[in-house]
């Protein structure tokens, strides 16, 4: 593993809803190309530990470095460009419902980035292409799957250049036969060098994509290593009794 | 005879009324609109001083009979030195209440857009005001477009109100005519007709909009 310069780090992060503490300290570095991968079970803070990668969550304390430099997320300019730079994909697509594929990838090229808009046009069109969706572009949200719909969220997440992209379940809420479809999709960008970190239930995705596995439980990453060294057979670790129930529930359903 | 210069006098009234009816509704429609949409929208969203204003003149303008307003604006205000025209008082004290209620609409429409809209844009890097401007007022217009419609339809109705401060509209030139030739049963069975096509045809500019702004997946068919 190359020992570049990590693009987003973060350090000690805390966050508590009321009196219930989601996080206790977590850390990690993201070097440019790596793909980390949570697992854990629910209520594990996953989702709470990406939503603070780009603030959509605001943390209680903790520090995040991005591309060499602290990000000072008290100032909303500073924070907007950050967010810009960092792609989320969320388990429910959150596309905006009131606009058609393409004008999802448009509003946020013409509105955040100041494109023109012919040549955010352009650009939507080779981002559809590039899921495959380059004939559904006049589609609404109503209109796709939900394989579909979450391509075109990797979509619009892609056409903003992002440095890093945060993938929050992305196929956890899709049918079974439409799941294949969006792991190609993320697979394709493993092998273009994107920067991931991803958490999933998805056990493909897990043992052939991940660099490092973090496995969170109440709020900590209780375990991190390799898929070799986490999941090698007999470690008795808890990601391979985690990876284990995966499997067992996988197999019932094929 | 006596039919005749009645029914001719009844039309031109009228007329002349509708008229002067339709320059109340329109702007008093759009102003009421276009305070709604502020007023509801800083409902929303403001903060909590912005928020107890706002419910602050919901709560007047819902609270208070419109004629207990008209006679406020038209016959109040002189005592602090403004005065109104009969007009204006009517367009204002209409806009005013319609907004109040428009309020209502846009702001429950506004809090029923789900938060993965929200966080779908922040997470592009949009600021607060461009998500509500490009998000969620554009999704909301679109919820808040049956009540909203359903508020200018009532406004056609109580415009006739306006005779109260003295303006003269379909309503008033009606009232005269029946007064003075002691015919009101007819005179008012013509006066609903004419209320029955103004808002017929307001409702076809209505459902115009709602065609015009459908969406898939957003209820409205």
């Amino acid at each position: 593993m190359s020992r570049s310069e990590p693009i987003l780090k973060v350090e000690n992060i805390t966050k508590s809803f009321g009196s219930a503490e989601i996080l206790k300290g977590v850390g990690l570095e993201l070097p440019k190309g790596a793909i980390k991968i949570l697992i854990g079970p629910s209520g594990g803070g996953k989702s709470t530990l990406l939503q603070c990668l780009n603030c959509l969550v605001t943390p209680d304390s903790g520090t995040i470095w991005f591309n060499g430099g602290v990000v000072n997320i008290q100032k909303s300019k500073e924070l907007y460009a950050f967010r810009q730079q960092v792609g989320m994909i969320f388990q429910d697509f959150n596309l905006f419902d009131h606009l058609t594929a393409l004008d999802n990838i448009i509003i946020a090229l013409c509105k955040v980035k100041k494109m023109s808009k012919q040549q955010a046009r352009e650009r939507a069109m080779t981002e559809l292409d590039q899921v495959g969706l380059g004939d559904k572009g006049h589609l609404y949200p109503a209109e796709l799957s939900g394989g579909q719909k979450q391509r075109v969220a990797i979509a619009r997440a892609l056409a903003m250049d992002p440095k890093v992209l945060l993938l929050d379940e992305p196929t956890s809420a899709l049918d079974p036969e439409l799941v294949g479809e969006v792991v190609a999709v993320i697979r394709s960008l493993a092998h273009k060098g994107m920067t991931m970190i991803m958490a999933t239930h998805q056990i493909s995705l897990i043992r052939n994509l991940a660099d490092e596995i973090l496995f969170m439980k109440d709020g900590l990453i209780a375990e991190r290593g390799t898929p070799d060294e986490l999941l090698g057979k007999g470690c008795g670790t808890l990601s391979q009794g985690f990876c284990d129930k995966l499997n067992e529930i996988a197999g019932e359903e094929s | 005879m006596d039919d005749m210069a009645f029914f001719r006098e009844l039309v031109t009234g009228l007329n002349r009324g509708l008229l002067m009816s339709v320059m109340l509704i329109i702007p008093s429609a759009l102003g009421g609109l276009i305070i709604g949409i502020v007023a509801g929208a800083l409902r929303a969203f403001g903060n909590s001083l912005v928020i107890r204003i706002g419910d602050g003149y919901a709560a007047l303008f819902r609270g208070t009979p419109l004629v207990v307003q008209l006679f406020v604006l038209y016959f109040g205000l002189p005592n602090v030195g403004i005065y109104l025209t009969p007009y204006w008082a009517a367009v204002t004290g209409f806009m005013l209440c319609s907004g109040a209620y428009q309020s209502e609409y846009v702001r429950g429409a506004l809090l029923s857009i789900k938060r993965n809209q929200y966080l779908g844009a922040q997470a592009l890097g949009f600021t607060r005001l461009q998500t509500i401007f490009w998000v969620i007022i554009p999704q909301a217009m679109r919820r808040a477009l049956p009540g909203c419609g359903n508020e200018i339809i009532y406004l056609i109705k109580y415009s006739s109100l306006a005779y109260i401060v003295t303006f003269m509209e379909l309503t008033g030139e009606g009232k005269t005519i029946a007064t003075e030739y002691f015919r009101f049963t007819e005179v008012f069975l013509v006066i609903g007709f004419y209320y029955l096509i103004l808002v017929s045809v307001a409702k076809i500019i209505l459902r115009k909009t709602e065609k015009a702004l459908e969406v898939p997946g957003f209820g409205s068919v």
